[in-house]
């Protein structure tokens, strides 16, 4: 069935004029990370440097999302007609001039800030975006349209495809798009990794009544993680259709999204694209096959015990999200007690490619039981942060080194934690391990959803094993003791080994804790809560041991165990560690030798990083 | 005159318990924080008893029950923020202004407030100073900062 077949003729017509037309074309970035760059800043620049120059009528400056290049950001496409659109990367205003004088009015790129030419070809010099090196080793299937597409604009959805895999699902009929979506391998990519054909054959399977729900999770709760804010930034459409191909395939009336509140320009971009599709005809009304859909926005509150299905459908119904145990499972008895499917945001973006391109294209990629591709957050202390997307089966070492090109700063690298809090830090010596479900599951950690936070010799292993159980700690619903008196005795057994009280038999202690909340917590939450603590004691027992035995923190971190000292010949009185100082406890003045404090001083170490000439010493 | 404008935000909800939370989100982006007079005409409005509503407010993160201050600077705390040094911002701020996280200066003018994670990790350490994102922040940059908020 043809669905918008008039309207995406139309579009299409839109987009050729919009990706090769007779105007000059600027696209900035102007997702979250993009606007905290001073993409705003540098989008209005440009219109003003337009407009003196005359060139407001041959010019427009549109907003895209994120391309993923976030460490570049603020970046910004020019294209003059019948050119290759060139991408600018580290924009600041004060570069605007020089862009519009150089590129835009005389055709010469300006190298200085020229970053990658968006087509295939080199272009005066500039080296083709499929040869940087972050995006070389990607495969875009779920970011395929981000920071290509407007995504406040409808017609550049339907003219890449937008709402073509709904057509096909329509043609297939519900079995069959569940049968299809089986084939393709595709694995919740919440974190669990559960078949989502399965899942839907499940809530499709369910008879308990005739209402039927369908959910997607886009409280993004883990700290690091941000692809599901990118994805509902750069194309939301993707995900309004995986819900309409979800929703016809079980049976559906009704979805919810539940977003983030933390994520204020998701949820505009949302409501944008539900009101442009109920325009369309897509939402509220009658297709000739019957199907007829509500997609409904609702905000979360701050829970991360929400990433729980159970919790999540609470928060819903307007009561604490506390999960319950299972079964009944969601399939059965959900959302009002109703019978739903919940599925995470970037599940239901790539659904549409599946459906449109067909489930073999989509079973192409990947490894042999991990398909497709999956999206993951690089940050931390990685030279190349920001979002990428790659088959999964792509070894550990070529994320790092080759995609973020290794850490920064120069420093050696220490850990990657690969599935927030959930999760667990791999080390170097994982560099060859295929990332996919079962590799990573097989050394005690998890994709999760996706989240990559590097770690280098500067960070204490002990430290952001308590970093991780405090924030368990405080998104633990309490509801079950294991979780509720669990984490909290992790935390205080961790900070005494980090002020250097630790005792041998606290490995020990802390490993039982763990055994029993692994096995005993209600939720996946405190289910996992413990994977930080016991992949750090698994490959860095050593940083454990020092703490414990010789009372050192060997990263001098943890401020109980490190003294900072100003080297008085090296010291040229800068200011520049009395300037980061937070606590106010290093004194001196410009040209004179620094002194610290020791009663302000909280050994936090900022005066260290700060200092050029390395007159602090630390032991 | 207080109660008035907060029936005017519950009248735009059906009243059913679904709707609690996202009024109660209303509200508190009108006035700042909930306060125990819109917990109470929120009770009237859904039927629902204060000590409920006020339970399910208190799970949530997002719900304050104080007023917030003219500005509201909220220091990063996801794990990417963390290993880039977002503690030492904290402290720094609560050493500057006197209070701590979760407080407001005696004056009402800032509120210290933290988040779990903003999802702006590729730009670490991020701070949010009134809903506006500031990347890569380091001391000196907030000093600047702290000095233009009047």
């Amino acid at each position: 069935m043809k669905i918008l077949e008039k309207e995406r003729a139309a579009a299409k017509e839109a987009w050729k004029k919009f990706a090769d037309g007779d105007k000059i074309r600027i696209l900035v970035g102007a997702a979250t990370c993009g606007r905290a760059a001073g993409a705003l800043g540098v989008m209005e620049e440009f219109k003003k440097e337009l407009s003196k120059k005359g060139l407001s009528d041959s010019a427009e400056v549109v907003e895209t999302g994120c391309l993923g290049l976030c460490y570049a950001e603020p970046l910004v496409e020019v294209k003059r007609p019948g050119e290759p659109s060139v991408l600018y990367s580290k924009v600041s205003a004060k570069d605007v001039a020089d862009i519009v004088e150089s590129h835009i009015e005389s055709g010469k790129v300006l190298s200085r800030k020229a970053e990658a030419v968006m087509s295939p070809e080199p272009y005066q010099g500039v080296a083709p975006i499929s040869q940087h090196p972050m995006m070389a080793l990607q495969h875009r299937v779920v970011l395929r349209n981000c920071g290509i597409i407007d995504p406040s604009n409808f017609e550049h959805c339907l003219a890449r495809g937008g709402y073509e895999g709904l057509e096909r699902a329509f043609d297939l009929g519900p079995d069959e798009t569940i049968e299809e979506m089986k084939r393709s391998g595709l694995r919740g990519r919440g974190g669990a990794g559960f078949p989502t054909g399965v899942k839907w054959g499940f809530a499709r399977a369910s008879k308990t009544s005739e209402k039927k729900y369908i959910v997607c999770n886009a409280d993004e709760g883990d700290p690091g993680a941000f692809m599901d804010r990118s994805v509902l930034e750069g194309d939301p459409h993707s995900v309004l259709e995986g819900l309409m191909i979800a929703g016809f395939a079980i049976g559906a009336q009704v979805a919810y999204i539940y977003v983030r509140s933390e994520y204020p320009l998701a949820i505009e971009r949302l409501k944008l694209a539900i009101s442009q599709a109920e325009k369309a005809g897509l939402l509220k009304k009658k297709f000739p096959n019957g199907f007829e859909f509500e997609i409904r926005i609702k905000r979360g509150s701050g829970a991360f015990v929400c990433g729980e299905e159970t919790s999540l459908m609470a928060s819903i119904e307007g009561v604490r999200a506390m999960p319950r145990p299972k079964p009944p499972f969601p399939a059965n008895r959900g959302l009002f007690g109703k019978p739903t499917n919940i599925n995470n945001v970037e599940t239901l973006a790539a659904t549409g490619t599946i459906m449109r391109e067909g489930a073999e294209e989509y079973a192409k990629l990947g490894s042999e039981k991990s398909k497709g591709t999956k999206t993951f957050s690089l940050a931390g202390k990685v030279e190349r942060t920001g979002l990428i997307e790659v088959e999964l089966g792509l070894k550990l070492g070529d994320i790092i080194n080759k995609i973020g090109g290794g850490c920064s700063e120069g420093k050696k690298f220490k850990a990657v934690q690969t599935g927030g809090p959930s999760g667990g830090c791999l080390t170097a010596d994982h560099m060859d391990l295929p990332v996919d479900y079962e590799n990573l599951a097989r050394v005690g950690s998890i994709i999760g959803s996706g989240g990559m936070v590097v770690m280098n010799e500067d960070s204490c292993m002990v430290e952001v094993a308590k970093f991780f159980i405090s924030f368990t700690e405080s998104e633990s619903c309490g509801k079950c003791v294991p979780c509720r008196i669990g984490t909290r005795h992790c935390r205080e057994i961790l900070e005494k080994i980090c002020a250097g009280k630790g005792e041998p038999r606290d490995i020990e202690r802390l490993e039982k804790i763990c055994s029993t909340m692994k096995t005993s917590a209600l939720c996946g939450l405190g289910q996992t809560a413990p994977n930080p603590i016991l992949t750090t004691l698994k490959y860095f027992r050593d940083e454990y041991d020092k703490h414990i035995n010789e009372k050192k923190c060997p990263a001098s971190v943890c401020p109980k165990l490190v003294k900072f000292t100003v080297v008085a010949e090296k010291c040229k009185g800068c200011t520049a560690c009395e300037r980061a100082c937070p606590t106010g406890a290093i004194s001196g003045g410009v040209k004179k030798v620094h002194s610290i404090d020791y009663t302000k001083c909280i050994s936090c170490g900022a005066c260290y990083q700060t200092c050029k000439f390395g007159a602090i010493a630390r032991a | 005159m207080e109660n008035e404008k907060f029936l005017a935000l519950l009248r735009t909800y059906e009243p059913m318990r679904e709707n609690l939370v996202s009024a109660l989100q209303d509200i508190q982006t009108e006035s700042g924080y909930i306060s125990p007079e819109a917990i109470s005409e929120a009770s009237s409005y859904f039927g629902i008893s204060k000590a409920e509503i006020y339970s399910i407010a208190s799970f949530y993160a997002q719900f304050k029950f104080k007023p917030a201050g003219r500005h509201v600077i909220k220091v990063c705390k996801g794990t990417a923020c963390h290993v880039k040094g977002s503690a030492n911002l904290a402290a720094a701020l609560e050493e500057r202004l006197g209070i701590k996280e979760g407080q407001t200066t005696p004056d009402g003018k800032i509120s210290l407030e933290r988040v779990a994670c903003l999802g702006a990790c590729a730009l670490a350490p991020a701070v949010v100073i009134d809903d506006k994102v500031h990347a890569r922040m380091t001391i000196a940059s907030l000093d600047k900062i702290l000095k233009s908020l009047d």
